[in-house]
């Protein structure tokens, strides 16, 4: 089972946890209704989308409200300590969460009590936690965006606001990037970098790259990159290996996006609503 | 049980201590003494020490306090008329926030770009279309308030936000602001 863990944007919303369904485009989990725009709302719709053709069970979500003040954060972090060892995931995907190393270590010190370790996947700032923490080796797979991906590789900088100016990405200089975060410690085993030219890596290089179909409207458009991450979180779940995964959710997701025919005032429910006939078309043709 | 987090933990403690932690320094020592009454009384954990070498330009007390809540930090601050001279990280002081800005022009849209964070306008209308990047949890919340609003109805980021990203954003936002007024 894929578990994900994240942050909904709305301050009293508690800490919930179990199974999440998705019907008309609103999620669903313990009675509540969430609407599905960006953030871990858009990821956990995708994989769901995505997993309904894999066959795959509803995703478990651990969710907090947390607008910024990271309250809800802490309060999910520390629940995570208390409860996840006793957890069987085959994947655990975390997401918007304040980044906090302190907090960051003792959940993955929590991962480590679990009876089978699960292929462990971070975005967003969990995964600034993850890199900060000097723990990023940890991870099988990092899903950063081109601007994320310059912050991973300069070994200084605590956020992407801090990104030097040397390093801060230009789209052509991914490969470069990619390379000076593996040197440094900063990268998971694998990644899968967003953009208007999509790489999946590791420590050896440059394994693939998926640059068509190119769909410039999609740039601006929030959540495009929490869709591709539900979608290698539930191709992963289904069995599939993290590098082949990747490869495939980019493709999916940028196949989606044609199929949406955005512009860029599009929301992101728009390309979710087309993952299924893009991930069957892929699937039927691979 | 498996063995990754035991092996690389003499390195995680070593290398990157503090460096999620930032530095506000102050003009004087009563400021610093002010400040720090201020974030204790918002629940923050900060500290109060000695300045690094290369930051000694104000008095020689500095407030450490958690970097990626930066924007929410120097909100406070201002409001109880206690502004910080700077706010830098610990691990590295001299890092300055991003100041490179990348604009695309999709026709009827603009989007800008600064660091990690998108702010994409109508540009006729001058409606906010979407915002897009970043990973702390005020960008859906900032997300949420600004989409679908016009430029000069929304909130800033800078009066909503509380992190990093947020702060990324306002730099979008203003350079949006610059751009379109010309």
């Amino acid at each position: 089972m894929l578990a994900v863990v994240g942050t909904i944007p709305v301050e009293d919303f508690p800490l919930v946890s179990g199974e999440v369904r998705l019907e008309n485009d609103t999620l669903s989990l313990e009675g509540r209704s969430l609407p599905v725009n960006r953030g871990t709302p858009a990821l956990l719709a995708a994989t769901i989308a995505a997993g309904r053709v894999l066959g795959n069970p509803p995703p478990f979500a651990y969710l907090v409200g947390d607008i910024g003040r990271g309250k809800g954060s802490r309060r999910l972090y520390e629940y995570l300590t208390k409860h996840l060892s006793k957890e069987v995931f085959r994947v655990v995907t975390f997401h918007y969460l304040l980044p906090d190393v302190d907090w960051h270590n003792r959940v993955l010190f929590a991962v480590e009590e679990m009876k089978s370790k699960p292929v462990l996947i971070a975005d967003a700032g969990f995964m600034y936690a993850a890199k900060m923490s000097g723990q990023a080796g940890a991870y099988d797979l990092f899903t950063p965006d081109a601007g994320e991906m310059a912050f991973l590789a300069d070994e200084e900088a605590p956020h992407p606001f801090y990104t030097r100016g040397f390093i801060l990405h230009e789209e052509n200089r991914v490969p470069e990037l990619i390379t000076r975060s593996y040197e440094h410690d900063n990268a998971a085993r694998c990644l899968l970098v967003k953009g208007k030219r999509d790489y999946i890596a590791n420590r050896e290089g440059i394994l693939a790259t998926v640059d068509e179909p190119l769909v410039e409207a999609l740039e601006p458009v929030g959540g495009t990159g929490d869709t591709v991450t539900g979608i290698v979180s539930a191709l992963v779940a289904s069995g599939m290996g993290v590098e082949e995964a990747a490869l495939l959710a980019a493709r999916v997701n940028r196949l989606a996006g044609l199929y949406a025919n955005p512009t860029p005032a599009t929301q992101v429910i728009g390309l979710i609503r087309h993952i299924p006939r893009a991930m069957a078309e892929l699937l039927k043709g691979s | 049980m498996f063995k990754f987090l035991k092996r690389s933990k003499p390195k995680r403690l070593s290398g990157t201590k503090n460096r999620d932690k930032g530095i506000l320094v102050f003009e004087s020592t009563s400021e610093v003494i002010r400040a720090e009454n201020v974030l204790k009384s918002n629940g923050w954990r900060i500290r109060v020490m000695g300045p690094p070498p290369e930051i000694r330009t104000g008095c020689d007390l500095v407030i450490e306090f958690p970097l990626i809540e930066e924007l929410n930090v120097l909100r406070v601050l201002e409001e109880s008329g206690v502004a910080p001279l700077r706010a830098v990280p610990v691990h590295s002081a001299l890092l300055e926030p991003v100041n490179l800005f990348q604009t695309k022009d999709f026709g009827e849209y603009l989007m800008i770009r600064a660091a990690n964070m998108k702010l994409t306008v109508h540009k006729e209308t001058m409606k906010i279309v979407n915002v897009s990047g970043g990973g702390c949890p005020d960008v859906p919340f900032l997300a949420q308030e600004m989409v679908g609003k016009l430029f000069s109805d929304a909130p800033s980021p800078r009066t909503i936000g509380h992190t990093l990203c947020g702060y990324a954003l306002q730099l979008s936002y203003e350079e949006m602001r610059r751009q379109c007024s010309r």
